[in-house]
């Protein structure tokens, strides 16, 4: 089988790589359709905020003292904040599996850029939060009573806050996928933070009831202020009062939230693994 | 002729244990380049070091004239690499995983063609979770082949594969081979190597013991050859340089037909064992 005949199609020598935008766009294409044929993560996915959200709607269905506001749609505004940081635990998890199951590889041996690979990841992250932020706002108007804000500087501040946070939690994500030693290990390894956050950032239980050094620590990470500015949003001026400093403190919000955001990216560029431990 | 792969004293440690210690390789464009080896014998990081996953302690690479340890885009879009063991891409199916690995280079192949060349057209639209092991292994190959590679590197490709789709996949690479496309196959099958290989390479304790043609390897073709018979139910076996002479002489002791009489010069398993054997 001696092979004499050169390659007649020799490469093109100017061939054009496809953009890295339009490749990331197309990840996420290809992304989204494989969450959603996942059929029993899909639903659990989507059924564990709104199951959350039932149980504590109903058990604190309560008034808020003085504030016309009550403690289900206090948890509507944490639950929002929780769905937001979904990106955490789902890229924390999901790239762990992929490293681990030779998806990473396979795709390191390809031209395919790795920030169209994460950019992939991030608006996948974007759309999955978006249907769980949806579907807990209309429990949140049908059960429980929240009125959705009519003035739109309050729904510009929730874009904010949402994309902020969406983007910044899941770089965070992309960048604790590194910690598990394997996929098996990954969902221990990330879900024990998550939950962690869940509980010192105001999801359910208000940050005004937790012991100041467990309320400093959440300040550090971007739950608590994705929380905070979702509040804002759901329970309008009346609510403030509820708060710490008697104030949403707006800024604050987003320039942590943009801390992360410049923070977990350059968390993912240095930290980031095609290879698991175990490859070398 | 011109070459596809330059290597020049590569060598790779891991810890203590030098995995690859030296190793000298030219592999011709167009042709089919086995590497075979016992396993930690150093073929994989050899192969690992070439497809760009690996970096080298010393010695100099050069694959399709580019440094691999400086892959670019570029080069990238110009070989292929099925890797030994991936259960990734589950829930898509076979056409739509194609599609969108085409997109990721610069001038692929036409995907249905591609399906259809590995032979999986009547499985285009099932989910890769419902094929089998070695259509699996299949769908591998063609996201290897899709960005029309001038270099395809296959490791270890059709381990777990029955006896007919082994068959079938020999007929797919010499197929490809025949259109120029250089191949660099590690394999721990020696019928494989001798069905596809041009030139073939043993690796063994980091080093290359032999390379050669598979009919020649090792001083294949001008070994003793064992003449074998019976007489009167006593077995006798004889190594010899002259077989022919043997034989006939044995014709005219026995007046004819020869009880039990087979001639064989070592196969390409019995010089492979004895290379790979550590000195004593």
């Amino acid at each position: 089988m001696t092979q004499t005949t050169a390659r007649t199609s020799a490469p093109a020598p100017a061939a054009k790589q496809p953009s890295a935008i339009r490749l990331g766009l197309s990840r996420a294409a290809f992304e989204t359709k494989m969450f959603f044929r996942e059929k029993d993560a899909v639903i659990f996915t989507f059924a564990f905020p709104i199951v959350l959200l039932v149980i504590f709607g109903s058990i604190f269905a309560d008034d808020l003292e003085g504030t016309g506001l009550n403690v289900s749609q206090l948890y509507v505004a944490g639950l929002i904040g929780s769905a937001a940081m979904t990106g955490f635990q789902n890229l924390g998890i999901g790239i762990a599996v992929d490293r681990d199951d030779g998806t990473l590889k396979r795709l390191l041996g390809t031209p395919l850029p790795r920030t169209s690979y994460f950019i992939g990841k991030a608006l996948n992250t974007l759309v999955v939060s978006f249907f769980q932020v949806v579907i807990l706002l209309a429990i949140g108007v049908t059960l429980f009573g929240l009125k959705l804000p009519s003035e739109v500087s309050a729904w510009l501040t929730f874009v904010w806050v949402f994309v902020l946070g969406v983007i910044g939690s899941s770089l965070l994500g992309i960048a604790v996928s590194s910690l598990p030693r394997s996929g098996k290990s990954a969902s221990a390894v990330i879900a024990m933070p998550f939950v962690v956050l869940q509980f010192i950032s105001g999801v359910f239980i208000p940050v005004s009831q937790l012991p100041a050094w467990l309320a400093n620590i959440a300040s550090f990470f971007p739950l608590k202020w994705m929380c905070q500015g979702f509040r804002s949003v759901f329970l309008g001026d009346a609510g403030a009062t509820l708060e710490l400093t008697k104030s949403y403190e707006l800024d604050r919000v987003a320039l942590i939230l943009g801390a992360w955001v410049v923070g977990g990216l350059v968390l993912c560029l240095v930290t980031f693994r095609w290879k698991s431990r175990r490859d070398g | 002729m011109r070459t596809a792969v330059t290597v020049r004293g590569l060598t790779k440690r891991y810890g203590d244990v030098q995995a690859v210690g030296g190793i000298d390789l030219d592999i011709h464009a167009g042709e089919v380049f086995a590497i075979l080896g016992p396993n930690g014998a150093g073929k994989s990081t050899t192969v690992e070091i070439m497809e760009g996953y690996r970096t080298r302690d010393a010695g100099e690479v050069s694959v399709l004239g580019a440094d691999p340890g400086r892959p670019t885009r570029e080069w990238r879009s110009r070989i292929g690499v099925v890797l030994q063991t991936s259960n990734d891409v589950a829930e898509v199916t076979v056409r739509e995983t194609v599609r969108h690995f085409a997109g990721y280079y610069p001038n692929p192949k036409d995907p249905d063609e591609v399906i259809e060349q590995v032979g999986l057209s009547d499985k285009a639209g099932k989910r890769i979770r419902q094929l089998s092991g070695g259509q699996r292994r299949r769908v591998d190959v063609a996201l290897g082949m899709i960005g029309g590679p001038e270099l395809l590197f296959l490791d270890e490709p059709t381990t777990g594969f029955d006896p007919e789709a082994r068959r079938q996949f020999w007929d797919l690479i010499q197929g490809l081979a025949h259109q120029g496309t250089t191949i660099v196959l590690t394999t721990h099958y020696l019928d494989e190597a001798e069905a596809l290989a041009d030139r073939v390479a043993v690796v063994a304790g980091g080093l290359i013991v032999a390379e050669g043609e598979p009919k020649t390897l090792g001083g294949r073709a001008t070994a003793k050859a064992k003449v074998s018979w019976s007489d009167e139910g006593e077995h006798h076996t004889l190594e010899t340089d002259t077989p022919t002479r043997t034989v006939l002489e044995l014709t005219h002791r026995f007046d004819g037909e020869v009880p039990e009489l087979t001639v064989t010069r070592p196969s390409l398993e019995d010089v492979y064992l004895q290379l790979i054997e550590p000195p004593a």
